[in-house]
């Protein structure tokens, strides 16, 4: 054991704190508490609750800003939906009623060229009769015409000729009519 | 250690290992006496003095440049404080007492600051000291924590309240309470700010010793012979302590700060 040691040992006790040291031990605390707790901790709590505001108001707004979003998305997706069944029931519509205009199209056409036909016919009908009627006309004159050269004697003028005419045409086609069905 | 403590060594050991009639001069609680740098009405105001407002000092500045006109965008220093900050209010006071010790970060974040850089002192160069291995420091902040904790407990609970919160522990089966009541009585009132104040002071004053032990050895085994290689062992030995040494500075500062969390957090108990 040093000179030193023995020394000290007998003056010091380094467990008794000395009043002086105590003092300015306790004076440092208090400068660096008093600083510290009035002015600059409150200054950096002030700042960091802005700093949580910011970031928590940040996170509201966009938490907000989704569901805006979420919200607009559902709605077109509704919009959506309800635009694809106004396609579906406009087409099913649009072909109805297009095969209802095709069957009636072809109800008209039908119509049309059945009273076409009908028409082609009559004419027919009309023109076969009258040249049926020239031809017995023309056919009873020659005749007579033919007959008088034969005979010399006019039968033109007579009444009764074309009565006699008329019988014999009428006997005719009604043998032809005969001789047509007897041909079948 | 200090300059004239230094020139006080060297003069008494210029003698190294294996020189004739030289011992080991070794250290002890002259490492702790410090002559006043100077002195004011009788008062001698020494090194652990200076070393003290240094510390305190520090604190100050750094807060200050940090925290002084914060950002909510903050600079490098600002966030270092603001981590520094947040790990005492959290990781300590709001741990340890809950939302109520809201009211209390303040002090315990100058408590937690003050003490580390004063055990920093330890391995500043020149500095070389830590405060609270002279016990007046410790105990001054042990007796501010006391007063703290008692003031707390007899406002809470009014004095017979507070006397049964200091002694009555809950949930102890009666027949034992004649034998805890006064273990608990003497634990808190008067254990509880000696062992505060001791604990810092213990760990400083003997780490700090090792590190002086090992840094006065590294010198007097010093010589070109085989002293050489006892002497780069010894080296070795006080960088490792010098290392230790800081975590142990941080965490005598860290208990110091937790316990009279813990205190406070005891004062402020819901009465059972």
């Amino acid at each position: 054991m040093s000179i030193a040691l023995q020394l000290a040992a007998a003056d010091f006790n380094p467990l008794v704190p000395k009043t002086p040291e105590l003092i300015i031990g306790l004076i440092c605390f208090f400068v660096v508490f008093g600083l510290l707790g009035k002015k600059l901790l409150p200054s950096i709590e002030k700042v960091l609750a802005e700093r949580r505001d910011l970031i928590e108001g940040g996170m509201e707004r966009a938490e907000a800003a989704q569901a805006e979003a979420q919200a607009l998305l559902e709605q077109y997706r509704a919009e959506l939906s309800e635009a694809r069944h106004e396609a579906a029931r406009i087409t099913e519509h649009s072909r109805e009623q297009g095969a209802a205009l095709i069957v009636e199209m072809r109800e008209e056409g039908q119509r049309q060229r059945e009273a076409i036909v009908a028409a082609g016919h009559a004419q027919i009908e009309a023109d076969k009769k009258q040249a049926t009627a020239a031809l017995r006309q023309d056919v009873g004159s020659l005749a007579s015409q033919l007959a008088s050269r034969i005979v010399g004697e006019s039968l033109e003028d007579s009444a009764r000729q074309s009565g006699v005419i008329d019988r014999f045409l009428d006997d005719l086609e009604a043998k032809a009519a005969v001789a047509q069905g007897a041909s079948k | 250690m200090s300059a004239d403590q230094l020139t006080q060594h060297l003069a008494s050991g210029s003698c190294h290992l294996f020189d004739a009639g030289c011992g080991f001069p070794a250290p002890g609680l002259n490492e702790f006496q410090f002559n006043p740098i100077f002195t004011v009405a009788g008062v001698g105001f020494n090194k652990p003095m200076l070393l003290s407002m240094v510390a305190a000092l520090l604190v100050i500045v750094f807060f200050w440049v940090a925290f002084a006109k914060p950002k909510v965008l903050p600079g490098k220093l600002q966030l270092v404080g603001e981590i520094g900050y947040d790990f005492v209010k959290r990781s300590i006071v709001l741990d340890t007492i809950g939302k109520k010790g809201e009211k209390y970060v303040p002090m315990m974040v100058s408590m937690f600051f003050f003490v580390w850089i004063m055990n920093i002192m330890s391995v500043i160069p020149f500095a070389q000291f830590p405060v609270t291995a002279v016990i007046a420091y410790p105990a001054g902040l042990a007796a501010v924590v006391w007063i703290t904790y008692m003031t707390l407990t007899f406002k809470k609970h009014g004095f017979v309240g507070g006397l049964k919160n200091l002694c009555w522990p809950s949930g102890i089966p009666g027949w034992v309470m004649f034998i805890l009541v006064p273990i608990e009585f003497f634990s808190n009132i008067f254990v509880r700010p000696f062992t505060l104040a001791v604990r810092a002071f213990a760990n400083m004053f003997a780490g700090h010793l090792l590190i002086v032990m090992f840094s006065i050895a590294s010198w007097y085994l010093l010589s070109p012979s085989l002293g050489a290689l006892y002497a780069t062992t010894s080296f070795t030995v006080t960088l490792g302590l010098t290392a230790f040494e800081l975590l142990v500075q941080f965490l005598q500062a860290y208990i110091l700060v937790m316990l009279a969390s813990s205190y406070i957090a005891g004062a402020l108990e819901e009465s059972h």
